[in-house]
């Protein structure tokens, strides 16, 4: 916190012994503006990477997009449900949840503990996840700006049909954060492991695996035999990525728009949990490993 | 009849002995990677979660229709093997040693290989092997011959040749386009997320390119090989490879690899060196 506070201009002792929530609360509020703020000019430096970043992520829902929208007419126009056209939209607003979910990487981790990276974040009074939480968010905005023209391109190529509840937009809004908050903690506690063990890679992949499969990243939920619905109701990849994409292109109830927005609630609750957990074990592991 | 018959001997021996020196590199490769057998338990797990998670895939379609645009399950196991088998390719010799040119270009250690007294382009192709990564070539022939136990039609032999061919020219055309981008490493310096692009439209040739519509079939077949490197070696195994097809890829393989030569001359003679 010493040195935001400082380029604020703010003196540093009210911030340390005033410790109302209120000034707590300000100055956290501050940090994250000013770490998003950092992270908008960095990524906007690099805007061409970012494109060519974005075209090759898009191959992805292209490839579903047409598999399944191919099944779709050869089944005589959908598959329970879904048209051509929802499929359309399902896959275009996948991209932008896809965007959201990108947070640091578990593979992050062993630089972070082998370069020591970790040590100077430890003596900063602030929990470190919040200095991940403030630029990816940042990274986050960039993203958005870059990703209207990529979806204006795709609709116009693969006419989806959308047509959300003011309800539906609203829930969207929210839910796409709360996709980012839950992937970031939950990709937190996977990359902990690494205090542990080095020999994180498979555990890594099979995670991705499940999530690819159980999320709604490769298929519509719904769309997957029921017992692989009724195993996905009590993991957290459907709050991350299907819930924010069905919220906005249906079909879906306003029951159900609250629940799932409370499901994603429970999962940042457990997440906070979880990651609070590991950290504090973790960091004994760590300073174990270099005392 | 040459006027100084020393030199011709001279170029021959020369060829010969990048020849020579391709093998001494793998050779040396081969047995730096043996020293790190752990890799190998986590390329196989790496392979192996990869290629489940597209046999889920395959599941899932199947589950809900008999055909994908004319492609039957096994012979989509086919496309699959295939599939790998050239990732496998890949992974193991043409990302490695463009990802070092590139690395080369940009810290301008590439003199090394210009002040060799061999063809350039040869000795930049086969100076690193990831050894590892050959075990998606297995496996991928494992699914390939799954795949095409399962088919209605008998294998024959003039098939098995016509893919053993395609394999090797479509692989050629995914070295020449690799190797045209990292040429662009001579201009631009950083090609690193150009390699990513491709990265991410390679996974495109799970599926026969003939699913896609068809602005994105021309671009999948001409501009990233993908039609020629995997497609086409999947329809000579299910009896769908015409003979004009045939006479298409080694057209294009022709002109793909003189147009490679022709920019990596041109991008060798623009490079300045470390110091200059």
């Amino acid at each position: 916190m010493t040195e935001l506070v400082a380029v604020e201009g703010q003196p540093r002792i009210g911030v340390l012994d005033g410790e109302q929530r209120d000034g707590r609360v300000r100055s956290m509020v501050r940090l994250y503006a000013t770490l998003a703020r950092t992270s908008i000019m960095e990524q906007f430096q690099y805007r061409a990477a970012n494109y060519f970043y974005m075209i090759g992520m898009i191959t992805e829902p292209v490839i579903y997009l047409v598999v399944w929208s191919t099944i779709a007419r050869q089944q005589g126009g959908d598959i329970d449900g879904y048209t051509a056209g929802t499929f359309a939209a399902y896959y275009i607003v996948w991209t932008l949840v896809r965007n959201m979910n990108i947070v640091f990487t578990p593979f992050g981790w062993e630089e972070r503990i082998r370069e020591g990276t970790l040590s100077a974040q430890l003596v900063r009074p602030i929990h470190p996840i919040h200095y991940d939480l403030g630029s990816f968010a940042g990274y986050k905005l960039v993203v958005i700006v870059l990703w209207l023209p990529i979806a204006g391109a795709l609709t116009m190529i693969f006419k989806p049909e959308l047509s959300p509840s003011v309800a539906q937009i609203a829930t969207f809004a929210v839910a796409i954060w709360g996709a980012y908050l839950i992937r970031s903690l939950l990709l937190w506690m996977l990359g902990m492991i690494t205090f542990w063990t080095t020999r994180v890679t498979a555990i890594f992949e099979v995670y991705f695996a499940l999530e690819l499969l159980l999320s709604g990243r490769l298929l519509p939920v719904a769309l997957m035999p029921d017992w692989v619905q009724d195993l996905a109701q009590y993991l957290p990849f459907e709050s991350t990525f299907g819930f924010p994409i069905t919220s906005l292109v249906g079909p879906i109830t306003n029951a159900e728009l609250v629940e799932g927005l409370l499901r994603q609630l429970m999962w940042i609750a457990i997440g906070t949990v979880g990651v609070n957990l590991m950290w504090r074990r973790g960091v004994k592991a760590y300073t174990a490993v270099n005392g | 009849m040459s006027s100084s018959p020393p030199t011709d001997r001279e170029l021959e021996r020369r060829r010969f002995a990048g020849l020579r020196l391709a093998r001494l590199h793998l050779r040396v490769g081969v047995m730096n990677e043996l020293q790190y057998r752990a890799n190998f338990v986590l390329q196989m797990i790496e392979s192996v979660v990869a290629l489940g998670t597209g046999l889920v895939v395959l599941a899932l379609i199947f589950d809900r229709t008999d055909t994908l645009d004319g492609w039957t399950r096994p012979q989509l196991l086919v496309v699959m093997g295939v599939f790998t088998m050239v990732g496998g390719i890949i992974g193991f010799v043409i990302e490695p040693n463009m990802g070092r040119v590139m690395t080369d270009v940009r810290q301008g250690t590439f003199d090394y290989v210009l002040t060799k007294p061999v063809d350039s382009q040869l000795l930049s192709g086969v100076r690193e092997f990831r050894v590892w990564r050959l075990t998606d070539v297995a496996l991928g022939l494992v699914v390939l011959v799954w795949g095409v136990t399962g088919l209605d039609t008998s294998l024959r032999v003039v098939d098995a040749l016509a893919f053993a061919a395609s394999l090797a020219a479509g692989s050629t055309l995914v070295y020449c386009l690799w190797l045209i981008v990292t040429s662009g490493a001579f201009w631009f310096v950083r090609m690193n997320e150009v390699q990513e692009l491709f990265t991410g439209l390679y996974r495109a040739g799970q599926y026969p390119v003939t699913v896609y519509p068809a602005w994105l079939r021309l671009l999948l077949t001409y501009l990233v090989p993908i039609g020629f490197a995997i497609t086409v070696p999947s329809e000579s195994l299910t009896g769908r490879l015409t003979w004009q097809r045939g006479a298409i890829t080694v057209g294009f393989l022709v002109l793909a690899f003189t147009l490679t030569r022709f920019v990596w001359v041109r991008g060798t003679r623009r490079y300045s060196g470390a110091s200059a």
